[in-house]
């Protein structure tokens, strides 16, 4: 019997109040989410469980109970605190998915501070950007990516510490500290600071069409949603060994590989290494994992090593899968019926919902490609794009809004209102994706809704990679827009007109590459690159990046009377 | 030719792949993938790489995580492809 039982039933008579009684949300005036996903799990009499099974690439494996997730979280909590670190400090997390990321992001939240983690494949432009507009106050990070980090200190006024974890005895620079979680005494009692329901939490950046990345800012009640989200779609149970591949750099990390599994007391791996199917088939055999959360990207590779690569092992552990990142294509839920016996459920939300919303559950019929069904608590619709009004006819295409209020919805981007309140119209909150609903409720994923390109269920602003383009020193003019892929979804693509004296090449090609892989981050790296003479632009002289994507997508590229003549 | 072609392999992916402040050793078979010095998605500049040295091509099935996982390996793949070494 799975935790949710009847869908229906569940919609229609739910309250988040469920949620606030099976945590007892705020009992002791508590509602800080580092106390709800350890503490609170000891004191039910579940210290001993382990929480973290973590492997490293070399096979390392270490092992950590929920009473070393309390105290060291505690550790970290008062290390932060003995440094100047106030609540309400911005707290970057930029490591590789070592334990002390996920530990130390719940001492983060502990003492107050509001985490901010960020993809440790970032550059130095990705990285100045976010830690500028999120003013941090301090960095966690290994001596791998310390680099990064000391490189552009001097541009960030308001970083008074760069905190290394695995720091030994090598040399720190002024501003610098040493810590290490497991070799300092750990601190068994600790006063977890008192946050309200809407103390800010988590910060969690993503980009747009236009400007610079924006922080979605979460609270401290997000945990009522990401708790019962956990339970009830991906059917959490105490015995389960749960595998989230995601990163923590991005919210799936946070939301779902730290916050919904622990609030639950279940136990879970994690495997910091490259991907490989072999790798991944053996460490799911070897940690007899039950509940897998994994990206259709990810997927889709596993499907190209075919079923006889899932037959050499004994993957019988498997229970329940789920995908999130991307929309899951139909052939992808079939060929996981054929090589695992069970379907992977689409999930749909969003770096700004915080958690679940549009799911398929188990016991519910999965129609292939659909991402699902709206949650129980979340009232979701499709919107005419012009009017906001929901679309009255079965498969008729708009954009997906929701109503707001649900807990774990973001409360502001940082410092940015006017982009915060643009999101909302005629009392919805537009997610800015479109898609249908059919007769039975279910909905269909369509696309975007604007020129954010979704890479591996990545999303990247193509304003940042037009930016970042028009530093290197060969290109005048840019545009990035996403390229359909068979494995990503879509790969992003760039054009480029050259500046006088440049010439177009192979070499230029991959040195152009190979700048913006190393100044935002490997996802943002152009896969390809076209030059061109000129850029196609309107009569005002803006480039017309739709053009050149529907281009790509072989669509209809639309009203073009306003282009320039080229 | 082989221990060249390995060197200047590995010159590369020190060059491109691991911080300028790095201390971090390559060698033969240091794993790249598995171990994170090289992502999926860089793998892709990688191979570009690759196979504008060598004049070949790598055809994308081929050009796998377990493939790019190693210098020796790499070698190993480009050899396959035609690549002199």
């Amino acid at each position: 019997m799975s935790n949710i039982g009847s869908y229906e039933d569940r919609y229609k008579s739910f309250d988040w109040k469920l949620s606030e009684q099976e945590l007892e949300y705020g009992k002791n005036g508590q509602y800080n989410i580092g106390y709800y996903c350890s503490d609170r799990i000891c004191e039910k009499g579940l210290g001993s469980k382990p929480a973290l099974i973590w492997e490293g690439f070399t096979g390392e494996v270490k092992k950590y109970t929920y009473e070393d997730i309390r105290a060291y979280s505690n550790t970290t909590a008062k290390f932060l605190q003995d440094q100047g670190i106030k609540p309400g400090d911005r707290v970057c997390l930029f490591m590789d998915k070592i334990p002390e990321l996920y530990i130390c992001f719940l001492g983060i939240l502990k003492m107050g501070g509001i985490a901010q983690p960020l993809f440790s494949a970032f550059g130095e432009e990705s990285l100045i950007t976010r830690l500028d507009d999120a003013k941090t106050k301090a960095v966690l990070t290994t001596r791998k990516h310390a680099g990064k980090v000391r490189r552009i200190r001097k541009d960030l006024p308001e970083l008074a510490t760069i905190i290394i974890v695995d720091a030994d005895d090598k040399p720190l620079n002024a501003g610098e500290a040493a810590f290490a979680m497991e070799k300092l005494p750990r601190v068994e009692k600790f006063d977890i600071v008192k946050v309200e329901p809407e103390t800010a939490s988590v910060l969690h950046y993503t980009s747009g069409t236009t400007g610079k990345p924006k922080g979605a800012q979460h609270v401290h009640n997000s945990l009522v949603a990401q708790y019962i989200t956990s339970k009830w779609v991906l059917d959490l149970k105490p015995e389960d060994i749960y595998w989230c591949t995601a990163d923590p750099g991005w919210v799936t990390g946070t939301s779902y590989g730290i916050i919904g599994p622990w609030a639950n007391g279940v136990t879970q791996v994690v495997l910091d290494a490259g991907f490989s199917a072999q790798n991944w088939y053996a460490f799911i055999e070897r940690m007899k994992v039950t509940m897998w959360y994994s990206a259709p990207t990810a997927i889709r590779m596993l499907m190209k090593e075919g079923v006889e690569a899932v037959k050499k092992h004994n993957l019988s552990s498997l229970r329940h899968l789920c995908s999130v990142g991307e929309p899951l294509n139909a052939e992808a839920v079939i060929w996981s019926e054929k090589a695992f016996g069970k379907p992977f459920y689409d999930t749909f939300w969003q770096t700004e919902t915080g958690a679940m919303m549009i799911c398929n559950y188990p016991g519910m019929k999965v129609k292939p490609g659909s991402m699902g069904k709206p949650f129980p608590g979340i009232t979701a619709t499709v919107v005419n794009p012009k009017t906001f009004e929901p679309v009255d006819k079965p498969g008729t295409v708009g954009l997906i809004a929701f109503r707001p209020g649900w807990p774990s919805m973001m409360r502001a981007y940082w410092n940015n209102k006017e982009t915060y309140d643009g999101k909302f119209k005629n009392g919805w909150y537009l997610s800015g994706d479109r898609s249908s609903i059919d007769a039975d409720g279910y909905y269909w994923f369509v696309g975007r809704d604007d020129d954010v390109i979704n890479t591996a269920g990545h999303l990247v602003g193509p304003f940042e990679i037009e930016s970042a383009l028009l530093e290197h020193p060969a290109v005048a003019e840019s545009a990035a827009v996403g390229k359909p892929d068979p494995l990503n979804m879509e790969v992003v693509k760039a054009f480029i007109a050259l500046k006088p004296g440049f010439e177009p090449s192979s070499d230029l090609e991959m040195d152009i590459m190979n700048f913006i892989r190393k100044k935002l981050s490997p996802l943002a790296m152009p896969q390809e690159i076209e030059f061109m003479a000129s850029m196609p632009k309107t009569r005002s002289g803006k480039i017309m990046r739709r053009m050149l994507r529907a281009k790509e997508w072989g669509e209809e590229i639309g009203d073009i009377s306003t282009l320039e003549n080229d | 030719m082989s221990d060249e072609i390995k060197k200047m392999i590995i010159e590369y992916v020190k060059k491109e792949y691991l911080d300028e402040d790095s201390d971090q050793e390559i060698k033969e078979d240091t794993k790249l993938i598995s171990s994170g010095i090289v992502d999926s998605f860089s793998m892709v500049s990688l191979k570009t790489y690759l196979e504008k040295k060598f004049s070949i091509k790598l055809p994308d099935e081929d050009a796998t995580p377990e493939a790019f996982d190693s210098v020796n390996n790499i070698i190993e793949l480009i050899r396959k492809f035609g690549a002199k070494v």
